[in-house]
């Protein structure tokens, strides 16, 4: 297309007059009909091919230009009678309520007229809004009474005209497009008529420019009929026609439109023209908005809703969102995505099929010529080869077979531009919908990889919020350097460990990854010095040197002695000091493992744990290390060591995790809820004696002696009570149970004398916090509880019951959701269903919960993003407005605060106290 | 009866500054005073002070983040 450049200086707002839309107008549209029976379409009609064309072999009648070049061009439609323009419905109405009735002036003394006419130009002159003095100026232009006086009466003169003294009889708006003056309705021609009456002076205080409208181009007279390009027909595989909703529409009006004149040239009765009128004035009030209130939408012959212009623009899926500020982008991939521990959080796993796809541009120069030469020769199907090159004259030429590489390699020179495929170590955006947060979209190194998956770290899932059960995400690739360079400084996956959410690290170990370090670490496990070294080299640490018979690790010279490891030659290794390895010399902290949590550790040294000169000197590593979310230790590196020290300590505790997890194994199976017969005995015992309390406080009720409690009535104090007590034999048939769910080794006596041997992994993963909880352990094993709908027991159902197996007005737990057995055991069928019920007001919930949230978050965003937080702190919108004058009142990042405070005073004195000692 | 708005605890303090004290606080300030967030004359907090349009109100509240936050507000009509 040829184009020139122009600059636009300003843009005017105003309404077209009927002689703009018929200069504009290239054809007067006429036939009712598109196409004639042969194909070629109707002149006058609403294909006319003056209207543009879109098929590129046809030349347009009215610019020349072919289909494609051809931009369209309107046509118009001379109304029978006019009509009104279904958004101005309310403009119409606040201007002829504003000006006389009778006159055309508007309602306002000469002073009055005076003095706004002054306040808008000056407004007009500093470009301030002039919403404000207008909604003045109709306030007091309102002056109407609510119902004319019977003959000579007199009008009380606030009610009159202040020009000619006409009593003024209100006018109202009937939704959308019906005026009417106390009972008599106006026609759209009358209306027209009294707009046409207003004078320029009058209708610029009333806010309508003389310059760029006229109130009474607000009637519509002549509708432009927009070009075929914004309306084009599909061709379906039947050869079949299919014209556009809009095109329909149009045909709708020019059928009622053309019948209306008939008649009015017959002179047929005004009741039959009237009827008609208004079949025009619904048919154009639908082209412009089919969805308007108190208008039945137009439907197509299959029962759909027409999509007309106000369609086309609004909502989600309307021109703005979807097409203007949304946008399809080249250079990018979507597949699956699958675990691979073995890959860097920073990285991600890309398969070659992609690979060959989605390229980088490079521009070819003296120093990388033997590479790009490799790559074109490599061609678009081997793997790290080339797509395209873009030649110094600006021509793409596509590399295709043999004859097209030897022709670019014939030409090839510095400033050509290679599009080569993606190869390891190229930067790639990478993100999962929904984009909550920031870290929905980070940028990772690529990494090829076999099959056709994408690949990521385990540790990046929590940001993403991704599972491997059918996931699918896009990968970006960026196309210019700044962006890569912009990218890596700021979205690498390793600027992210620290989440602005609440100033902890949000990547970090999940599942076996913390269980494994559990297994490692714990009391008890040794290795030989062969095993060991094994998982030194495995988890691609530094191997250690062997001086004087002594393995020497973590000899950092830039450290003392003291943080050194060393270790007889032969001697066993315990998981701790392999541990320690990962740890940076100078590491000191103490805190409380997750594992801390269960009331019963052995041996119990290995709840706290104490890492001294950057050895593990006691303590398990559980989720509260370096778990996501929750991560002490990560947290502390990232803090002190940076991210770039962050991400080595995770990609090698990912390594040594495998191996812990390796050395025994993790498996889980129904055998891990087990608990014995006579911890079977005590919780029945337990539940039937809830079960009598549950019996006596409804016999209290229903003797008439229960007290209810202060501010609430009989039946609610009886309901409070109930579950409270279902509550308690809840809990308490759960701790029973716990008591018999041990992680392994109770005590040194245990007959257990081998530690590895014999435990419970369900419990190990629910205790170190790597997946699941007590609470789901004890509904598997005692018993699974009270079910709730809208927070409170089951009521609903039949009549005063749930179910017919109860008697009416039953209170007892059972008739109202109490599940006395556990899942091992099995429900019976009353309590299935009642389960059922609570399991689905969940699934409801969470499926409400996501819908309303996202709206609250689009609005919460559109109101904040345009702010920007200068380096003083100070926090303003886009129009320099102040928000705050210190950002968040006391200028912390919280990514960079320690969860949310600036500082974490505790810590810093027990890190003082422990250099002090 | 009349009861002093002022006196409720989820009221903040609000206080009428003196021109001295705006010059001093705000002669080095990246942003114009215009820009401050606006508080109506009308508003029932700066009529129980008597704040005019023009005025600059110093308001003292308790804040999550930093204890206590002062912060400026300019009536406006």
């Amino acid at each position: 297309m040829t184009g020139f450049i122009k600059k636009i200086e300003k843009i005017n707002f105003g309404l077209m007059s009927p002689e703009n839309i018929r200069d504009m107008s290239v054809v007067t549209v006429e036939t009712p009909d598109t196409y004639e029976d042969d194909g070629f379409p109707i002149e006058k009609g609403l294909m006319d091919p003056r209207l543009g064309v879109i098929d590129p072999s046809l030349v347009c009648r009215t610019c020349g230009f072919r289909g494609g070049d051809c931009q369209g061009h309107f046509g118009s439609i001379e109304l029978a009678r006019p009509v009104i323009h279904i958004g101005f419905g309310d403009v119409i109405h606040k201007i002829l309520r504003s000006t006389c009735n009778e006159c055309g002036r508007v309602l306002l003394s000469n002073d009055q007229i005076e003095e706004f006419s002054q306040k808008i130009h000056e407004a007009m002159d500093n470009r301030e809004s002039l919403n404000n003095i207008l909604k003045e100026v109709y306030r007091i232009a309102k002056i109407e009474t609510k119902n004319l006086p019977e003959d000579d009466e007199e009008v009380d003169p606030k009610h009159c005209c202040p020009h000619c003294g006409a009593p003024q009889e209100a006018i109202i708006l009937d939704k959308p497009v019906t005026i009417r003056q106390g009972d008599y309705k106006l026609t759209a021609s009358e209306v027209r008529e009294r707009l046409e009456r207003i004078s320029d002076e009058d209708a610029f205080i009333l806010g309508v420019n003389p310059e760029v409208a006229r109130p009474e181009w607000l009637v519509l007279t002549v509708l432009p009929v927009p070009p075929v390009t914004v309306r084009p027909s599909i061709t379906l595989d039947t050869g079949e026609r299919s014209e556009d909703d809009l095109t329909h529409k149009l045909v709708d009006i020019l059928r009622i439109n053309q019948r209306l004149l008939e008649n009015m040239e017959a002179g047929a009765p005004q009741l039959i023209v009237e009827d008609l009128w208004e079949l025009l004035q619904y048919h154009v009030t639908t082209y412009f908005d089919n969805e308007a209130s108190g208008v039945p939408p137009a439907r197509h012959r299959s029962g759909r809703p027409l999509k007309t212009l106000t369609q086309r623009l609004k909502g989600k899926e309307g021109r703005f969102r979807s097409n203007l500020s949304g946008k399809r982008v080249n250079f990018s991939a979507r597949t699956v995505i699958s675990p691979d521990p073995n890959i860097s959080i920073n990285e991600v796993g890309v398969p070659e099929m992609i690979a060959k796809e989605v390229t980088v541009p490079v521009y070819v120069n003296e120093w990388n010529m033997d590479e790009m030469i490799k790559y074109i020769k490599n061609g678009p199907d081997v793997h790290p080869g080339a797509n395209y090159v873009i030649r110094n004259d600006g021509r793409k030429i596509r590399v295709r077979n043999e004859e097209t590489k030897e022709l670019i390699l014939e030409q090839l020179e510095p400033g050509f531009i290679i599009e080569r495929h993606l190869k390891d170590g190229d930067m790639v955006l990478f993100n999962r919908q929904p984009s909550l947060h920031r870290m929905s979209m980070m940028a990772h190194e690529v990494r090829v990889l076999p099959y056709k998956t994408f690949r990521l770290n385990l540790c990046v899932c929590p940001p993403y919020n991704a599972d491997f059960d059918g996931d699918e995400m896009n990968m970006h690739v960026f196309q210019t350097d700044e962006s890569r360079a912009e990218a890596k400084s700021l979205m690498r996956v390793q600027e992210h460990i620290l989440s602005p959410r609440f100033g902890g690290p949000i990547i970090g170990a999940i599942h076996d990854h913390i269980s494994g370090a559990y297994l490692l670490t714990r009391d008890g496990v040794e290795f030989t010095e062969e095993q060991a070294l094994q998982i030194i080299r495995k988890s691609h640490l530094k191997l250690p040197t062997l001086k004087s018979g002594q393995w020497v690790l973590k000899d950092d010279p830039e450290f003392g002695e003291e943080s050194y490891i060393f270790k007889e030659q032969g001697e066993m290794w315990t998981g701790k000091e392999l541990f320690s390895l990962l740890l940076p010399n100078d590491l000191n902290l103490s805190y409380s493992a997750e594992i801390s949590k269960c009331p019963a550790v052995f041996p119990i040294e290995d709840a706290t744990v104490v890492i001294k000169d950057g050895i593990l000197v006691q303590g398990v590593i559980d989720e509260s290390a370096y778990g996501s979310f929750s991560g002490k230790i990560l947290d502390k590196i990232v803090k002190e060591y940076g991210p770039g020290r962050a991400k080595e300590f995770l990609d090698r505790s990912t390594d040594l995790a495998i191996c812990g997890i390796m050395k025994t194994g993790i498996t889980t199976s129904l055998n891990d809820e087990e608990i014995p017969e006579e911890a079977q005995d005590r919780i029945n015992e337990h539940l039937d004696k809830k079960m009598d309390e549950v019996d006596k406080l409804v016999e209290a009720y229903e003797e008439g002696y229960l007290q209810a409690l202060p501010g609430r009535s009989l039946e609610e104090t009886l309901e409070m009570k109930i579950m409270q007590v279902l509550g308690e034999a809840r809990d308490m048939s759960g701790s029973i149970a716990e008591n018999y769910l041990t992680m392994g080794k109770q005590s040194d006596d245990d007959p257990y004398d081998h530690v590895m041997a014999v435990e419970n992994h369900s419990v190990v993963m629910a205790r170190t916090g790597a997946r699941a909880s007590m609470l789901n352990l004890t509904q598997i094993t005692a018993c699974v509880g009270q079910q709730a709908v809208r927070g409170g027991r089951i009521e609903r159902g039949y009549l005063n019951r749930t179910l017919p197996h109860f008697k009416k007005g039953e209170l007892g737990a059972k008739a109202k959701g109490f599940v006395h057995s556990s899942y091992k055991s099995g429900l019976d069928p009353i309590e299935f269903f009642f389960h059922a019920m609570g399991g689905r007001e969940g699934l409801v919930d969470t499926a409400i919960r996501t819908a309303q949230s996202g709206y609250m978050q689009r609005r919460l965003v559109n109101a904040l993003q345009d702010l920007q937080v200068k380096p003083s702190g100070l926090v303003t919108d886009n129009q320099g407005n102040v928000i705050q004058t210190m950002f968040g009142e006391d200028g912390v990042d919280p990514a960079k605060s320690d969860f949310g405070k600036p500082a974490d005073l505790n810590k810093l004195i027990d890190e003082i106290r422990m250099e002090g000692k | 009866m009349k009861i002093d708005i002022q006196d409720h605890m989820l009221v903040p303090k609000h206080e009428i500054m003196t021109e001295e004290e705006i010059s001093d606080e705000f002669s080095d300030v990246d942003y114009d005073i215009k820009d401050l967030p606006k508080i109506k004359s009308k508003d029932p907090v700066a009529k129980a002070i008597g704040a005019e349009p023009g005025n600059i109100l110093r308001i003292t509240r308790e804040s999550q983040t930093a204890g206590v936050f002062v912060t400026y507000r300019i009536v406006e009509d």
